[in-house]
């Protein structure tokens, strides 16, 4: 006879398999969907981060794809991620737009000088406002773009290597195979 | 510096919790003494650590020290000082320093009840609860350090997470949490009694007060957790068989088993193996509980941060301590012998059917809420289990325990004739009936098939429960604090039956599209909208509504929700409006602006909701009057003379 007091641990047993297959199975970060895709990108026109007669404008990026990198020197994320922004720089597949999320301008400068300037132009957002339109949650957030000003996708937190190769690449070369 | 301190000190506390881990197990095993004295320093000194830690991470967000990571991701320099501390445990790293602070205090309080109980084994409880402080400590140090620091620091927060911004975070977390921890102590007695290999019907009457205690937190707690979302979340639900909820709700259900298993372990000498299984699975089904919280396999409005690494970790925890602590029963329970047996309608017979229903019903829980997890494993597509699964399955389990309740609560121990009590039994029946079916016809008139049947079980378990308290009275006997516990405490269940049934059967609901000026009339009140106007918080601005209530022309009240958009989130919230008035709760919500001056707005009427949460609230102080009864005082020495078989005093 199969000894009773062994069931409980038996089904223990089984459900550590499932909870193990769950792990396996979570559910990616990016589970928050933004609304903002499919919809045309909301506009915004800031003062540049780095030459203060220049502003940056979502008009004069029409035409084009961008990847809008919201980040600031006060976020630890955005220092992890850094170094993969400055391989989509070198890559030279797709401009880096930065919104620089209520900073310190000279921390912002500072961060740049310390760690290299991944991006084209930078905006900054020193009161957040644009933020809010964009329903950023939490920084980073990166949002692509198209050259029609519609978002095709957003990237909540770290834009890792794996997003790169598999969200933001495919969409870039679709576009290109669609218009070559 | 503080945020330094308070990270030494968590790596001292960890320390610590080895020592006491080591000490409290080790020692008994090699029969060291010097080992198992120094089991009680070791606990004073990690509570001391831990709450150290805890005291440089508040002091961390009073202060608005943005350098540290976890403070910057979750206060503002905006944030009101109470919800600065709150949201101490507002994310996943300070709430599992809230964890390990609590069951730092719980782990003092079983080692000053220490001295009542043999050495070896309060050594061994000890010890066991040393290792899960252990566990937890090391989780935090490894994968959710909430003392990191930003470099440079951040100039503001990006604050606490506006749901969150509310007196409810102040309170639903630590009281539910204390339960949740606090079935760690029966967890230890569990484990420390199979390590010795020996349990009787003295460990059941040292662990019952804790289990009691455990399971009156995780009732209010979980009751607080429920009226929060009942006045925040706006929607005016009040349960949604959330996983998370299903989680803090599994430990309660099991727990509810264990006390009624262990009261038969403490009378009779029954049960013995069963109530070890449970005092086991309580706290399996906390940490189980922590684990879907915090791993991120499951989808919730309570999941933290998602984090696969911490999913590993907890998991590889669970298979430690439920592993070891299940393998140890396998080994352990075949050598526990029950002396006696019983008759089938016996009351042990009844708190055995009580038992299994439970466990069927937490069962069933945890079914409905890993099956999300098993269907995604399997491909076989997501599934979603909501109410349409959990009410009946539910029900099936606990119209059943209603019923019986009534009835097993009048029968004897050890031998089953009900004799004179069987009259009393069908009287109490009738009266409930006439009444039940009174309110439910009289008062509101309708009612679907199981709106009777829920009034007269609620109102047979009040009638009957009162049967044996008022007899004794009568007859001049005295009240031991045990039974008016017990008492009160199934009234609050009956209070909960009634409630939720007339909840469910007689809420009127409506959503309406109101311009300024306009009435709608919704279940006898008649409700104007009288437009909105901007507000300004501390750090949110808004508009807020206002709603006339009238009935019959007489004025009701006059509700004002709200809808905020915080400042820093950009995140909005719907402030309800409630109203209590001739025992039904009026809320009002504030929807979307409609254009054209037109607001939608949610009317609700939710007849005696609010005794749902006042039925955890008298459960909790049926729990509470029953510790304090005089026969869990006993001194050690009087704990220690052995009890002729077969004495058992006549009340439970």
């Amino acid at each position: 006879m199969i000894n009773r007091f062994l069931i409980p641990v038996v089904v223990f047993a089984l459900l550590t398999v499932v909870l193990a297959i769950g792990i396996v199975h979570s559910p990616d970060k990016g589970i928050i969907p933004s609304p903002l895709i499919g919809k045309p990108a909301p506009p915004f026109s800031l003062p540049s981060l780095t030459d203060a007669t220049r502003t940056v404008s979502s008009g004069a990026l029409r035409g084009r794809w961008y990847l809008l990198n919201v980040w600031g020197s006060w976020c630890g994320t955005c220092r992890e991620e850094h170094g993969m922004l400055l391989q989509v720089r070198q890559s030279g597949l797709v401009p880096l737009i930065g919104l620089d999320w209520k900073d310190d301008d000279a921390q912002a400068l500072g961060y740049l000088q310390q760690g290299g300037n991944p991006y084209q132009e930078i905006a900054a957002d020193r009161t957040g406002r644009v933020a809010i339109d964009w329903g950023v949650y939490a920084a980073p957030e990166s949002f692509l773009v198209n050259p029609e000003g519609i978002v095709v996708y957003k990237c909540m937190g770290e834009l890792t290597p794996e997003i790169w190769q598999k969200e933001i690449l495919p969409r870039l070369a679709k576009a290109q195979a669609s218009t070559s | 510096m503080l945020p330094e301190l308070g990270h030494f000190a968590l790596i001292l506390a960890l320390l610590l919790a080895a020592l006491q881990a080591f000490f409290g197990i080790a020692g008994p095993m090699f029969r060291r003494e010097r080992w198992v004295a120094a089991v009680t320093p070791a606990v004073a000194g990690q509570a001391v650590m831990v709450a150290t830690a805890m005291g440089c991470l508040i002091a961390s967000f009073v202060g608005d020290d943005f350098s540290v990571a976890y403070v910057a991701e979750n206060s503002n320099s905006a944030l009101p000082l109470i919800y600065r501390v709150a949201a101490l445990w507002g994310a996943h790293e300070g709430s599992l320093l809230l964890w390990i602070m609590l069951l730092a205090v719980w782990t003092v309080a079983v080692a000053v009840y220490a001295n009542r109980l043999p050495r070896l084994f309060a050594a061994r409880v000890l010890g066991v609860l040393g290792v899960i402080s252990f566990g937890f400590l090391l989780f935090t140090l490894a994968t959710s350090n909430p003392f990191l620091r930003l470099d440079p620091p951040a100039l503001d927060g990006r604050d606490l997470n506006p749901i969150l911004q509310d007196p409810g975070l102040a309170g639903h977390p630590p009281v539910l949490y204390t339960g949740y921890v606090g079935f760690a102590v029966a967890f230890a007695f569990a484990c420390g009694a199979m390590l010795e290999g020996r349990m009787d019907q003295n460990w059941a009457r040292w662990t019952r007060p804790w289990v009691t205690a455990a399971w009156a937190f995780l009732g209010c707690g979980i009751a607080m957790g429920s009226f929060w979302a009942y006045y925040e979340l706006g929607w005016g639900g009040f349960w949604f068989w959330d996983p998370v909820e299903c989680a803090s709700f599994m430990p309660w259900l099991v727990g509810t088993a264990l006390i009624h298993s262990i009261a038969v372990t403490d009378k009779r000498g029954l049960f013995k193996s069963w109530t070890l299984l449970l005092s086991v699975l309580a706290f399996s089904l906390s940490l189980l509980g922590t684990f879907l919280v915090r791993s991120g396999v499951l989808v919730s409005v309570h999941s933290f941060a998602a984090d696969p690494s911490r999913g590993v970790f907890i998991l590889s925890f669970l298979i430690v301590m439920i592993g070891g602590a299940l393998s140890l029963y396998a080994w352990r329970a075949p050598l526990l012998k029950s002396p006696a047996g019983f008759d089938l309608g016996a009351r042990e017979s009844f708190l055995l059917f009580n038992n299994v229903l439970l466990v069927i019903a937490a069962a069933t829980v945890l079914a409905g809420t890993l099956a999300p997890l098993i269907s995604g494993a399997l491909k076989l597509g997501t599934v979603s289990v909501g109410p349409q699964f959990f009410n009946p399955t539910f029900m099936l389990s606990m119209l059943p325990l209603l019923a019986l309740l009534s009835v097993g609560i009048h029968a004897g121990w050890k031998r089953g004739r009900l004799g004179t009590q069987l009259r009393t039994l069908l009287y109490t029946f009738i009266a409930a009936a006439v009444f039940g079916c009174g309110l439910v016809y009289g008062i509101y008139s309708h009612g679907h098939l199981l709106t009777p049947v829920g009034a007269t079980l609620g109102i047979w378990i009040i009638l009957s429960s009162l049967v044996d308290p008022v007899d004794r009275l009568r007859r001049g006997l005295s009240l031991p604090r045990a039974v008016v516990g017990m008492t009160i405490a199934h009234i609050g269940l009956a209070t909960a039956v009634i409630a939720l049934t007339t909840v469910q059967s007689f809420t009127n609901e409506k959503d309406l599209s109101l311009a300024p000026g306009t009435s709608a009339a919704v279940g006898g009140y008649q409700f104007r909208f009288d437009g909105v106007r901007p507000i300004e918080g501390p750090n949110y601005d808004g508009v807020g509504g206002t709603v006339v209530v009238t009935r019959n022309g007489a004025p009701i009240a006059v509700l004002k929700p709200q809808k905020r958009q915080y400042w820093v989130q950009h995140q909005v919230t719907t402030e309800t409006a409630i109203h209590y008035s001739r025992g039904n709760n009026i809320l009002v919500a504030l929807g979307d602006d409609l254009g054209a001056n037109r607001w939608s707005v949610r009317i609700q009427i939710r007849p005696l909701v609010s005794f749902i949460w006042l039925a955890a609230v008298i459960m909790a102080l049926g729990g509470a009057i029953a510790i304090s009864d005089r026969r869990y005082r006993l001194t050690k020495v009087a704990v220690e003379i052995p009890r002729a078989a077969g004495t058992a005093p006549e009340h439970a």
